[in-house]
């Protein structure tokens, strides 16, 4: 048996919050964590947001993140607790013995610096290399990672390089100074579906070839199934199981584990399409001050009452068409029709009947919602304005959408900080269906919240949809939500239609390239998914 | 074009505009002021007659559009008119004045502004520590206080208690560089201590705040002093809102040192302007006001031209 690279011994880490209207007093974020990594092996961490594996990822580096605290425990690298060495020692393990890949690189790397100055400044600074040697194996690196022009990608700057691009030079900063443990936080979770794969690929491919051991955190069970040698799963900063990587996907013990194997137990009949509700016809639009058009004669139709899921990567104009839609961006060519009659192209001249029809419900419900207002007066606001609703009338509307979210009694005098991720969209919800809409733009609302909180939100809209037979042109990067909740599917790509029929049409072989390489894209929780895809794969992702 | 040369061209081209309103304003504040220049050479005690005659000789009576562009074409072609009281051409007593004015701000400036960057570095080093609550203790109580206030403070210790400096800042074109700064070292304090709290506690602020960003946390994860972390990759990143506050404190350098000037009987700008203030001199308070807007914009559009030569995004386009 070989001796771990890390131990970690009974970690507990806790921070200082500061609750609006209350003192500040300490809490625990993480009670008590064991785990090893052995030398040249990876240990996925997975959980959703707040199970604290990002905390002890960065505690490897004896780092707190804002006021996190390391409390006690002891962490121990190549044998010595970092938690108890002075902060010198713990800068000489940071960019020499343990490195750190960020979720995004984007915002990671300095954007005053070019990229090869800031992928080397570790190396260098920790006397690992010289500054030739360590530009050389950058370049190497470069290189084993599937980067364009690995001689000249580090005179670049990072905002001229692409999203995956930057994610893979995170990569090679991270294994420049030859460390002995990478620490990866999410490091594919900001990129689009076709990217991840790639970038994951190179990430697996590098940890091979250097032989670096590794924790890869990841709330996607089915990412971290293709990289990492054993998994351990979080939860409320607990450990909730952990095993081989095989174990825990075949095989998983705790109830936990199983719900997050089998995430999107959602299924839908697929219903056929009807006189639509919404006609869209030769689309074309583009921003102003530009010289391109973003949407090329887009035509879709929805069907009253069902769901057509728009599914793309970002930049495919997805969201451009809500925005023709909703009238906020005017088309330079085409013609919507919505319920038989022709909509005018700019918002400001539309009926209020035309306004209260169309609603939408937004990606990021913390920002859709005015911080100063109680849940009451957000979801009354509709009311008043669409139907003139006063009072106890008022009061006894309110408590029924919001019984219909399932939030119940005790919520309208709340503020939106004081409701989880999953509750402030239900509420966003209630706050779109206080208007009795016919159509319901959701443009990935989804997108920013865990996976079992996600699949209440799409149940509660599909049970929704039924109630209040309400039509939803659904907005998503997410394939798997796509096949959960749709009627029809429209696959966009660069600002086109691809693809285009009911659900069953458009996910039945024989696909086009790109669809193929959507659909491929999607991880699997299957070990070696990764490598099948890479082999059959028959064109190259966009965004690489 | 590149994209900088058209946002710097823009800038100038904006520059001159602001230039001329600028002189209009200066021009018509002038007219609104009660009495002319004829009224003002005469006296209270002359007669009616005298003063048309005079205002006929001046060209006074003509229209004020028709002076304001005779006046201007004089300024843009170097020809800043001549002085009602000593009838000496402003021109050369304001290039005089100018380069006074400009080797005691150049000197304020040397000192100040690397010293307030440095303090501004330390204080964020140091965050909510002795050495940050002391930095912001003193340069908060040397802005606090009036700078004539600051100004007698210094005579009395430094000129009257001690005589390490003198109290009258006389400078003459013979004497050797190392007398002229002695000469003027009271003053040159007196202006680094008025213009060193803002410019510190703007670069605090601007490095607090990239401070934030998601690279400081990259930088820290590579072992990196918090020093280095510092001046390496929150300072760059930083630049552009501390060059806006410094130009800013250069432009009060040469247009705000009229109360120094004057307590130290320095013959700069200031000293000139309240002297032609005091004797109603109108053409001079014209070419002063006229002298000041050029700095504060010219500085201001330097501070421009820096903040986009700052950013990455614009310097190498995609």
């Amino acid at each position: 048996m070989t001796t771990p690279l890390l131990k970690v011994r009974g970690l507990k880490i806790g921070a200082t919050v500061y609750p609006p209207g209350e003192k500040p007093h300490d809490i625990e974020i993480v009670h008590g964590v064991d785990f090893d990594v052995e030398p040249g092996k990876v240990l996925g961490l997975i959980g959703e947001s707040g199970a604290g594996k990002s905390t002890i990822g960065l505690a490897s580096m004896a780092y707190g993140r804002g006021g996190v605290k390391l409390t006690a425990g002891s962490v121990e690298v190549n044998g010595r607790d970092v938690l108890q060495a002075p902060l010198r020692d713990i800068r000489k393990l940071r960019g020499a013995e343990v490195t750190y890949v960020s979720q995004s690189a984007a915002a990671s790397f300095n954007p005053a610096k070019q990229i090869m100055e800031q992928v080397i400044e570790a190396a260098v600074g920790q006397g690992k290399f010289s500054k030739s040697e360590a530009q050389k194996r950058a370049v190497e690196l470069f290189t084993k990672l599937g980067l364009p022009n690995p001689d000249t990608i580090g005179n670049r700057y990072p905002h001229q390089v692409s999203g995956g691009q930057l994610q893979r030079c995170m990569t090679a900063l991270a294994l420049c100074p030859e460390p002995d443990l990478v620490v990866f936080d999410e490091p594919t979770t900001a990129l689009d579906v076709t990217t991840q794969i790639d970038v994951l690929k190179a990430i697996k491919d590098a940890i091979r070839d250097t032989g670096v051991a590794a924790l890869y955190i990841t709330h996607d069970l089915a990412v971290v199934a293709q990289v990492s040698d054993h998994i351990m799963v979080l939860r409320y900063g607990e450990k909730v199981e952990y095993g081989t990587t095989d174990q825990i996907i075949n095989a998983p013990q705790e109830a936990y584990t199983k719900a997050l194997v089998s995430v999107r137990s959602i299924t839908h009949e697929e219903k056929q399409p009807t006189e639509p509700v919404l006609r869209v016809e030769n689309i074309t639009a583009r921003y102003k001050g530009t010289n391109f058009n973003v949407l090329h004669d887009v035509s879709v139709d929805i069907s009253p009452g069902q769901t057509l899921a728009v599914v793309g990567e970002s930049g495919s104009g997805k969201s451009t068409l809500a925005r023709v839609i909703t009238g906020l961006l005017p088309p330079s060519a085409g013609k919507i029709t919505f319920a038989g009659r022709t909509l005018t192209p700019d918002q400001p001249s539309r009926s209020m009947e035309d306004l209260r029809e169309l609603q939408m419900i937004y990606q990021m419900a913390d920002t859709a919602m005015n911080p100063r207002q109680t849940v009451g007066t957000i979801i009354g606001r509709p009311l008043e304005f669409y139907f003139g609703l006063k009072g106890a009338e008022k009061q006894k509307r309110i408590q029924e959408l919001l019984d219909e979210i399932e939030l119940g009694q005790g919520f309208q005098d709340r503020y939106p900080a004081e409701l989880s991720g999953g509750q402030k969209q239900r509420v966003c919800i209630a706050r779109a269906l206080a208007a009795k809409p016919t159509l319901i733009i959701c443009d990935e609302v989804t997108s920013a919240l865990d996976p079992l909180v996600a699949d209440g939100i799409l149940k509660l809209l599909l049970n929704l949809q039924k109630i209040e037979d309400v039509a939803y042109l659904f907005i998503t990067h997410d394939l798997a939500t796509v096949k959960a909740i749709s009627d029809s599917i429209a696959v966009m790509y660069q600002g086109k239609v691809q693809r285009y029929g009911t659900k069953s049409e458009v996910l039945t072989p024989p696909y086009d390239d790109y669809t193929d390489l959507l659909l491929s894209s999607v991880p699997e929780m299957k070990l070696g998914w990764l490598e099948d895809v890479i082999a059959n794969r028959k064109m190259e992702s966009a965004g690489n | 074009m590149h994209p900088i040369l058209k946002l710097v061209a823009e800038r100038l081209a904006l520059g001159v505009l602001l230039l001329f309103a600028a002189s209009a304003l200066i021009f018509g504040l002038t007219e609104i002021l009660p009495g002319d220049a004829a009224q003002a050479i005469l006296g209270q005690s002359a007669t009616p007659e005298s003063l048309a005659n005079l205002r006929e000789e001046m060209g006074l009576n003509r229209p004020a559009l028709t002076r304001y562009f005779e006046w201007l074409g004089g300024i843009v072609t170097g020809d800043m008119g001549v002085a009602l009281t000593n009838k000496l051409p402003i021109g050369e007593q304001i290039a005089r004045r100018m380069s006074s004015t400009l080797f005691l701000a150049f000197w304020a400036a040397i000192i100040s502004v690397p010293l307030a960057i440095l303090l501004g570095l330390i204080a964020v080093r140091y965050q909510n520590r002795w050495p940050d609550k002391l930095i912001s203790g003193i340069t908060l109580a040397s802005i606090s206080l009036p700078e004539f206030m600051i100004a007698y403070i210094l005579v009395f210790f430094f000129a009257v208690k001690l005589f390490w400096a003198p109290s009258f800042a006389s400078i003459s074109p013979g004497m050797p560089l190392l007398e002229q700064l002695h000469a003027i070292s009271l003053p040159v304090a007196v202006l680094t201590m008025v213009v060193l709290a803002h410019m510190m506690r703007m670069t605090r602020a601007a490095i607090l705040n990239v401070m934030q960003s998601a690279y400081i946390e990259t930088a820290e994860l590579k072992g990196l002093t918090t020093f280095k972390v510092i001046y390496r990759h929150a300072f760059p990143n930083a630049i552009a809102p501390i060059v806006n506050v410094v130009m800013i404190n250069l432009a009060y350098l040469v247009v705000g040192v009229v109360v120094v000037e004057v307590v130290f009987a320095y013959p700069g700008m200031g000293q000139y302007l309240v002297d032609a203030v005091v004797k109603r001199d109108v053409p001079v308070v014209l070419a002063c006001g006229v002298i000041f807007a050029a700095v504060y914009i010219i500085l201001n559009i330097v501070a421009d031209v820096v903040s986009i030569l700052a950013n990455p995004r614009l310097r190498h386009p995609k």
